[in-house]
């Protein structure tokens, strides 16, 4: 379980003090899978990097399965946005995979299978000894979905991992998402600018108000949990939802916080 | 291999080696006739190239300096990687010892051989020093340039992923770096081939330096011009030693900027 509260962080340089981030109150259940969507600048990425312990938070705590979050966690693997930034160019893309895991002292019979299981979970058998920039971008993150799956995670976050990638490996990947988190059962914190996506994707979205960010509002999506591109996006509850979050954005860009009737959430 | 691909190959080595041979053929026909004592004919020079450079020569002239180069390469190779990386990484070390580096670096390395001869002698380990002292230089700042330039990405990635200490060091940062160190390598090599000689010249008894000196005072012309024509050969052979060895290190990086040239 991932518990946010109160977060607050402050940027300073010298005199000057810039606050990202007010005061962040959500939690995720185990097994859930939550996007936070909101209008760009929002600090989603502030956000992120105090989950993922890369930056201290000024104020209130991040926990993962009710350990304070100090540092990186061994729980929480992470896929970024700049896929061809966060792979290894140097490396194969076995060893891309395999990396955190030597790290993790893991055993190598173990590891091969992790590696194994982790490549064929994202449909990449037969590249391991390419590089990574040999692949195109679709793939490559791929790889860096192999490298979090194969840590073996209880908590997944990912940073708009594609908003790099053409529309149709964008839905493609946002299926294999849905899939790996459906098997393996993992936590997904899914970060995305994209409206649409956070409501095909996720069971609850969280809307963040521009920044200095507070939760704007959330809500549940009742939708099937079988779905697909052509059938959930064009289900009229879709749209509504799609509507409300839309709303939601739209009000945080001009600095409100707009009460509607909770009826859509 | 297609026979295209072989083609293009000969291509390459065709435009590599064309135009040393028209020089070579402009030298050579030029002297043909040449009376002046100091420049004597190309084909008398390369006469005494066979006479001159024989086995036992080489190997107690050229194999002694080789080997010092070596020694001397490999240990500001060494020292500016280690120190280099120690200062790429920490910011207050580098905002405190860079204006010096730059001050050293700006000092000729032949001035420094009087210098160390004074405190390290003449023998081997005065040539190596000289030859250390000028190489590490470029290697230490380029590998502070290279170890500043990591990608932030890459750095969030290995810390995300519990990759630290020792494992950060040589797994992400001197494999990020690479590229740059090379860069610096390849400048220290050069350096390398002068300080050789130049180390030689001052004070030695062997050495392909300490030989041409030695041809130059003794008005042995053309084997002085020999030994000038070896000492190019022996630059261009490391050189391209180098080359070889780099196009192989670096073939990731060689190919990810084909890659990313072509997207």
């Amino acid at each position: 379980m991932l518990e946010v509260s109160g977060l607050r962080k402050i940027y300073r340089s010298g005199e000057r003090e810039v606050e990202a981030l007010r005061d962040l109150t959500f939690t995720v259940d185990n097994g859930d899978l939550v996007c936070l969507v909101g209008p760009s600048g929002c600090g989603k990425t502030t956000l992120l990097r105090c989950i993922a312990g890369l930056l201290e938070p000024s104020g209130g705590s991040v926990r993962l399965d009710g350990r304070e979050v100090s540092g990186p966690a061994p729980g929480l693997a992470m896929v970024f946005q700049e896929y061809g930034r966060s792979l290894f160019p140097w490396m194969s893309v076995r060893d891309n995979v395999e990396l955190p895991l030597k790290q993790k002292k893991i055993p190598k019979p173990r590891r091969a299978t992790l590696v194994a299981e982790a490549l064929n979970a994202v449909g990449l058998e037969g590249t391991e000894t390419a590089y990574p920039w040999q692949l195109s971008g679709g793939m490559q993150q791929r790889v860096a979905i192999a490298r979090a799956v194969a840590y073996e995670p209880s908590t997944l976050l990912m940073d708009e991992p594609f908003a790099a990638v053409d529309a149709q490996t964008r839905a493609d990947l946002e299926d294999l998402v849905r899939a790996l988190w459906q098997r393996l059962k993992v936590t997904v914190l899914f970060i995305t600018h994209d409206i649409d996506e956070a409501i095909y994707l996720g069971q609850r979205v969280v809307m963040l108000s521009s920044s200095p960010t507070v939760v704007q509002d959330e809500i549940t999506v009742d939708l099937p949990a079988a779905r697909d591109q052509l059938h959930t996006r064009a289900d009229p509850r879709f749209t509504e939802l799609r509507t409300h979050v839309y709303e939601q954005i739209q009000a945080a860009k001009r600095g409100a916080r707009l009460v509607v009737d909770s009826q859509a959430g | 291999m297609t026979s295209v691909a072989r083609a293009f190959g000969m291509r390459r080595i065709a435009y590599v080696l064309g135009l040393p041979v028209v020089l070579f053929g402009i030298w050579f026909l030029a002297s043909a006739g040449s009376e002046n004592f100091y420049a004597p004919p190309l084909r008398q020079i390369l006469r005494s190239f066979a006479d001159t450079w024989t086995l036992e020569r080489l190997d107690a002239d050229v194999l002694p300096s080789l080997l010092r180069l070596l020694a001397g390469y490999a240990i500001a190779g060494v020292l500016g990687v280690a120190v280099g990386v120690t200062i790429g990484l920490n910011r207050r070390v580098r905002a405190t010892v860079e204006p010096v580096l730059e001050f050293f670096r700006a000092v000729p390395p032949p001035v420094l051989v009087p210098v160390i001869m004074l405190f390290a002698g003449i023998g081997d380990g005065m040539k190596i020093i000289v030859i250390a002292f000028g190489c590490v230089w470029p290697i230490l700042l380029n590998t502070v340039e290279g170890v500043r330039a990591v990608d932030s990405v890459q750095l969030d990635t290995a810390k995300a992923y519990g990759i630290g200490g020792p494992a950060r060091i040589s797994r992400v940062v001197l494999p990020a770096a690479s590229p740059q160190i090379a860069a610096g390598l390849r400048q220290a090599l050069s350096i390398a081939i002068i300080l050789m000689v130049i180390s030689e010249m001052f004070a030695s008894s062997n050495g392909l330096g300490f030989t041409i000196v030695q041809f130059q005072r003794s008005f042995a012309i053309p084997e002085m011009w020999s030994g000038i024509i070896l000492l190019g050969l022996l630059g261009f052979a490391l050189s391209l030693l180098f080359r070889l060895a780099e196009g192989r290190a670096l073939r990731w990086y060689h190919g990810l900027r084909e890659a990313q040239r072509k997207a």
